[in-house]
């Protein structure tokens, strides 16, 4: 079947795929001014020309050398890989058997149940309620109380249970007619059968957990416990070297590019996990059910 | 929906056992209902602090009660009406300048016929919402700092004077708005997307052999059909309107522009945390989840009337 194609056609079409160049240059851009301040050594001049050119006119990796090497950083990388490794083992410990609970037809009680949850989630009484049952069960100034108050995420535990009622029931009550118990059927059966949810989940808290700031402002006193987003937003409101770098140690990197290096390093896993992401997280929200 | 109505009227005796079969299931979701009880529960039981004139000394039941007055002197005070303003104000902005910007996003996606330019611009505009909000704060800094940003740079090479962009109380706001737009654009658009992407292709085959060009099949095929979604998202938007970015406005404000940027959330956090004041905080916290709750449960009824689906 041919179509006619009119000037005003082509006119639309070349409208449309202009706006998304402008839209790709519009989230590019900034991406790669702060990867090229990274990279700029301190002895350039000349700012201007620094602003439109494409690529660094000279390259150092000082900065990168310097924040890898320095002893706060590798600290700080180190307690927020603890706390998502913790996040993520326990959130999963604690949705898996929730959502499965609630996916469950024949158990009673499961409205209550469903109840229970919804109402905490609809109504937050805020930050100092919460805070105060932090610090009084003695969490403070623990890596815990960074991913322990928010092991369960409703969301996710909804998408969850989207997954889990997904499952053909006959498979669950067939294997207890066969006397296997409740927990041979999540274990053995449901569990092998969730690969796709539970990587997505585990990556939706384990994304939550690393990029997690506040919790860490507020609980978290140690300097020997702070997390890389903290660490970083330290660097970044760091008007001079003198507040960041100890008070004899040398810099050969600007404070900008060691803010942008900063910037970028924090965000390595992001873009190392993001194809995973990608492939996971639009599956996985339409898996949830968030019709369209 | 037979099991359901089967375990409702199920007799007593049959009830029990039923429970007894399934007993592993409910020993399996303890610790989670323990974790409910401690970290969301127990919480609402300590909000009656609001209540009181909480000494911390005394703790929350040695305080005594004071009824509304902390209510009443946050209402009387000069930062009740900014609060509101300012939270009210970005919300609508971000839901103003968002929702369009995430669908035009996704119609141009839709509409375009390069595959390359799909998977380039749907893989970039999809990143930044996993990035946290100090690496956008970073970002920011690379592109609106006064001494050598990318936006100022660009304005001295013109002639212009450059502009504090972050500290500014006049030009806060936009940065608010815009580097919320462009951090969510992506993320937001796949939902619309998913809706293009469901319409039947046939309707666009027949207003092809009509003779309707590209701008008619928007207005009466596309538009209407993701009507609908539209809607949704507004309307659960809208359910949170309370709730205008805290962790955002936390990491970029700054004294300067505290009287532009203060939403309910973060003077809750000034006022609590720095300021000792819990009761008063706990108060502001009580009243803003309490409307927030009520803006919630309304916007998701009319959106399980209108479209059948829910947030839950």
């Amino acid at each position: 079947m041919k179509v006619r194609r009119t000037p005003f056609d082509v006119v639309y079409q070349t409208t449309v795929e202009v706006f998304m160049v402008f839209i790709f240059l519009v989230v590019a851009i900034p991406l790669w001014r702060i990867i090229m301040q990274s990279v700029t050594p301190i002895d350039f001049a000349g700012t201007n020309l620094q602003a439109l050119a494409l690529s660094p006119l000279k390259w150092s990796f000082k900065a990168y050398e310097q924040m890898l090497s320095h002893p706060s950083f590798i600290r700080a990388a180190a307690n927020s890989t603890k706390i998502v490794a913790g996040g993520v083992v326990t959130s999963l410990a604690l949705t898996i058997p929730l959502a499965y609970v609630l996916a469950a037809k024949t158990l009673p009680g499961r409205k209550i149940l469903s109840t229970f949850i919804l109402i905490p989630f609809l109504f937050n009484p805020g930050l100092i309620p919460n805070y105060l049952v932090i610090t009084g069960l003695g969490l403070a100034d623990k890596l815990a109380a960074v991913f322990l108050p928010g092991a369960i995420s409703v969301y996710n535990t909804f998408v969850m249970k989207s997954f889990f009622q997904g499952i053909p029931e006959e498979l669950r009550e067939s294997a207890r007619i066969d006397g296997a118990s409740e927990i041979t059927v999540l274990f053995r059966i449901i569990l092998p059968l969730s690969k796709p949810i539970l990587l997505t989940i585990g990556l939706f808290y384990g994304v939550h957990f690393w990029n997690d700031f506040f919790s860490a402002l507020l609980y978290l006193n140690s300097s020997s416990l702070t997390p890389l987003p903290i660490l970083l937003r330290n660097i970044l409101m760091a008007a001079s070297m003198n507040e960041y770098v100890e008070a004899n140690a040398f810099s050969e990197a600007s404070i900008l590019s060691i803010k942008a290096a900063g910037v970028i390093l924090a965000s390595l896993p992001m873009v190392v996990a993001y194809p995973f992401i990608q492939k996971y997280f639009t599956k996985g929200t339409l898996l949830g059910g968030v019709k369209g | 929906m037979r099991s359901i109505s089967r375990a409702a009227t199920v007799p007593r005796r049959n009830l029990w056992r039923e429970m007894v079969r399934h007993r592993a299931l409910y020993i399996l979701v303890l610790p989670s209902v323990v974790y409910f009880l401690i970290f969301k529960y127990l919480p609402l039981w300590n909000a009656q602090i609001a209540f009181k004139d909480f000494q911390p000394l005394d703790g929350i039941m040695g305080s005594a009660w004071s009824g509304f007055d902390n209510f009443m002197a946050f209402f009387k005070s000069y930062y009740f009406t900014e609060l509101i303003r300012n939270t009210l104000f970005y919300s609508f902005a971000k839901l103003l300048f968002g929702v369009p910007t995430a669908v035009l996003l996704a119609l141009a996606i839709f509409e375009s016929k390069r595959p390359f330019f799909r998977r380039l611009v749907q893989t970039i505009t999809y990143l930044p919402h996993f990035l946290s909000w100090i690496i956008m704060y970073g970002l920011l800094l690379m592109l609106l700092s006064p001494g050598d940003g990318l936006v100022n740079d660009v304005l001295k090479l013109l002639g212009f004077k450059p502009i504090a962009f972050m500290t500014t109380a006049s030009t806060f706001p936009w940065v608010v708005i815009l580097s919320d737009i462009w951090k969510e654009m992506g993320w937001s658009a796949i939902i619309f997307l998913a809706a293009l992407l469901a319409i039947d292709p046939s309707l666009f085959e027949a207003a092809d052999m009509e003779g309707a060009n590209a701008l008619q099949k928007i207005k009466y095929i596309t538009l209407p059909s993701i009507l609908d979604v539209i809607v949704v998202v507004v309307l659960l938007r809208l359910g949170n309107i309370l709730d205008a970015g805290f962790h955002q406005i936390f990491v970029l404000y700054s004294y300067p522009v505290f009287s532009v940027a203060d939403i309910i959330d973060t003077w809750v956090y000034r006022q609590g945390l720095l300021e000792f004041q819990f009761a008063l905080a706990t108060a502001v916290g009580l009243f803003k989840g309490v409307i927030g709750m009520a803006l919630l449960v309304t916007s998701n009824r009319l959106v399980r009337k209108l479209s059948g689906s829910s947030l839950y």
